[in-house]
């Protein structure tokens, strides 16, 4: 049996022994074949000394149940690390940031606890994935949308609390949320919002602030709680989803083009997610790559020469995504359209309509997502291959021109200076608001030293990006301190005020040690660098 | 039999001989598995598998089915439920152990009773003898 750090075998067959008699024997999980399925599958160190562990795991089936084994963990004072569905994978799935920490599994918590359609929104569990809600939608025929994640086996709470993103309007996750129920790290429990209210009924679900100071936002990408209860807004089924692809021709054109696409999500005709690629710009077009590497990265006429060579744009932006009532969606594609054909060569490159509740067999995979239809299509693009997986890399910068210009240029030094291939420009995602936020990264081998060299790559971009002040906004557990202490301004006053209320409410430090970066009094010590 | 995807993990010659010795043993055990059995195993391969592991024609990836149509090439289906050489403790090696970005599945997710399940449906098709 694995151990928790300084926690003797006998204490924690002692502690496991009384979290069985809390959720029975069967949940708790602590032999090494059971205990190595919460390892991270995606680790860039799998195998390796630095790869973090679990020692045990437990699966409660309610919220007392949770509050109970956080009250067993604070007499033994054993680290937990709570997962909703664990799946969120190249950021640190279910495996613990503090190695030795028992993990919490709330899968078992899988219950939809209401689904309002005249109100649109929802309460579920943490173990409620997006695939599970899309399905009971559809069984009991509700006229709702929800906005799953391109890999659609995580669950809305995890999700949306680790800020991660969906394709249409609610697509800013945790944007969308609406009230919480806490598990705090001494086994108390509080709900936000209206929630707090004993008597507010549905309205915990409808108006996200009641009273006092907002406190959810602490609750997400940190350690500051168990949330066992979450609501959503959904998006009354669109009448009409158009998802359109366009490109323009001239390189030139970048800043400006930026510029009118940033104003569309400003005035609302835009509200779902664009994806803005570069398809010329890449190092598998030979001619491209001269170009690249070249100094100075080529000229507008070179690029506008090579375009009319290879018939490939130097700008596009794909999945524009226009959902709602079918005389509003036709307005917004028109004053779109209008407002992009004045650059040169403007081309609507394809249109894809659907009407409510599309089949989901029928809509192609690259426009499920967008329509709330849950799927692991993204794997097909991106888990292929020899390896284990990929590291994602995801900084977040303004969506300018003078920014994607600058980023690229930055990624391209940092793979260079790392001797790690870079694959050209990449474009940006449209997932929050005057932001463009980027996934690029490596692929992950079956061999350590090959992914050794991919996390020492992946810690020379952070750094070097992070000097230039575009950071990632979430990011794997092995790279969580390095990220945190890079938002450092008034000697790191952000990470110190974490860290105070760290200390304030969960005093043992129970929950989710070094989370974002978050590490507890009696651990700072196990932080990554200095202050 | 040959464990072709088995082959791309390392160390893993113990459970190659392992998946070789239980063929015999699956087809009688799908052989013996119930209706209901069949149809918990059809709905957890819909909930669990499917997304990866389905048929996919006009141009559409699924890691799954992809990587099996790369690795195999035509010689056995790439889709998992047109497979008539898939034992469960084979399905259940996978399920429980991952394949290059196949994760592996938690007890939680997939219950030991789940995996016989799925096993067994993607075993019924194993000719009978």
């Amino acid at each position: 049996m694995r151990t928790p750090p300084d926690i003797s075998a006998s204490d924690f067959s002692a502690a496991l022994q009384k979290c069985a008699n809390v959720i029975g024997q069967s949940w708790v999980f602590s032999s090494d074949e059971d205990v190595d399925l919460y390892r991270d599958a995606y680790s860039p160190v799998r195998g390796l000394s630095d790869e973090r562990v679990p020692s045990a795991a437990l699966a409660p089936a309610s919220v007392d149940q949770v509050q109970a084994l956080v009250r067993i963990a604070n007499e033994y004072r054993i680290p937990l690390y709570p997962v909703s569905t664990g799946r969120n994978l190249t950021y640190g799935g279910s495996a613990p940031v503090y190695n030795g920490s028992v993990v919490l599994d709330l899968k078992r918590m899988n219950r939809i606890l209401e689904i309002n359609e005249a109100g649109a929104y929802c309460m579920v569990e943490p173990g409620v994935s997006y695939f599970d809600l899309y399905r009971y939608i559809r069984e009991h025929k509700l006229k709702l949308r929800i906005d799953p994640p391109d890999p659609g086996w995580g669950s809305p709470t995890g999700n949306s609390l680790e800020h991660g993103v969906g394709r249409g309007p609610y697509r800013d996750h945790f944007r969308a949320h609406c009230g919480l129920e806490v598990v705090l790290g001494n086994g108390d429990l509080l709900r936000t919002g209206m929630g707090a209210l004993p008597a507010s009924g549905s309205l915990w679900q409808r108006f996200r602030y009641g009273y006092g100071p907002y406190i959810d936002g602490i609750f997400s990408s940190s350690n500051f709680g168990i949330i066992t209860k979450f609501g959503i807004h959904l998006l009354p089924e669109p009448e009409l989803s158009r998802v359109f692809d366009i490109s323009i021709a001239r390189y030139e054109d970048l800043d400006d083009f930026v510029q009118e696409f940033a104003q569309l999500f400003d005035l609302g005709a835009l509200n779902s997610i664009s994806q803005m690629g570069m398809p010329l710009l890449s190092m598998q077009i030979p001619e491209a790559r001269a170009l690249l590497e070249s100094p100075g990265g080529g000229s507008s006429a070179q690029w506008n020469e090579l375009r009319d060579r290879l018939g490939k744009p130097p700008w596009q932006i794909t999945q524009l995504n226009c959902q709602g009532p079918a005389k509003i969606v036709e307005a917004q594609y028109d004053y779109i359209v209008d407002r992009l054909s004045r650059f040169s060569g403007f081309k609507v490159e394809s249109r894809r309509d659907y009407g409510p509740s599309p089949d989901p067999d029928q809509v192609p995979g690259q426009d499920k997502c967008a329509l709330g239809i849950p799927s692991l299509v993204i794997f097909g693009g991106v888990g292929m291959g020899r390896g284990h997986g990929h590291l994602d890399f995801s900084p977040a910068y303004p969506m300018t021109g003078e920014a994607v210009r600058k980023i690229n240029q930055l990624l391209q030094q940092g793979y260079r200076e790392a001797d790690m291939p870079w694959r050209g420009w990449t474009g940006g995602n449209t997932w929050f608001d005057k932001t463009f936020t980027m996934i690029t990264g490596f692929g992950l081998e079956n061999d350590p030293e090959q992914n050794r060299k991919a996390v020492a790559a992946f810690r020379h971009l952070m750094e070097l990006l992070g000097a230039n002040g575009f950071a990632e906004y979430r990011t794997h557990p092995l790279f969580q301190d390095l990220l945190m202490t890079q938002y450092s301004f008034n000697e790191h006053a952000l990470l110190r005020f974490h860290e105070t209320v760290k200390d304030a409410i969960d005093p043992q430090g129970i929950l989710a040690a070094g989370r974002a970066g978050i590490w507890p009094k009696h651990l700072r010590d196990k932080r990554e660098g200095k202050l | 039999m040959r464990t072709l995807r088995l082959m791309t993990i390392g160390g893993l010659t113990a459970a190659l001989v392992i998946t070789l010795a239980i063929l015999r043993i699956g087809s009688v055990q799908a052989a013996n598995a119930s209706k209901d059995q069949l149809a918990h195993g059809h709905e957890v391969f819909e909930a669990w598998c499917a997304p990866c592991h389905a048929p996919v024609s006009g141009g559409e990836r699924l890691a799954g089915t992809s990587t099996l149509e790369m690795v195999y090439k035509g010689a056995k289906p790439a889709a998992l439920e047109q497979r008539t050489d898939l034992t469960p403790e084979r399905v259940a090696y996978y399920v429980r152990h991952g394949d290059n970005a196949m994760p592996w599945f938690r007890k939680t997710e997939l219950s030991d009773e789940d995996l016989a399940a799925v096993g067994a449906y993607l075993a019924r098709n194993i000719p009978k003898k």
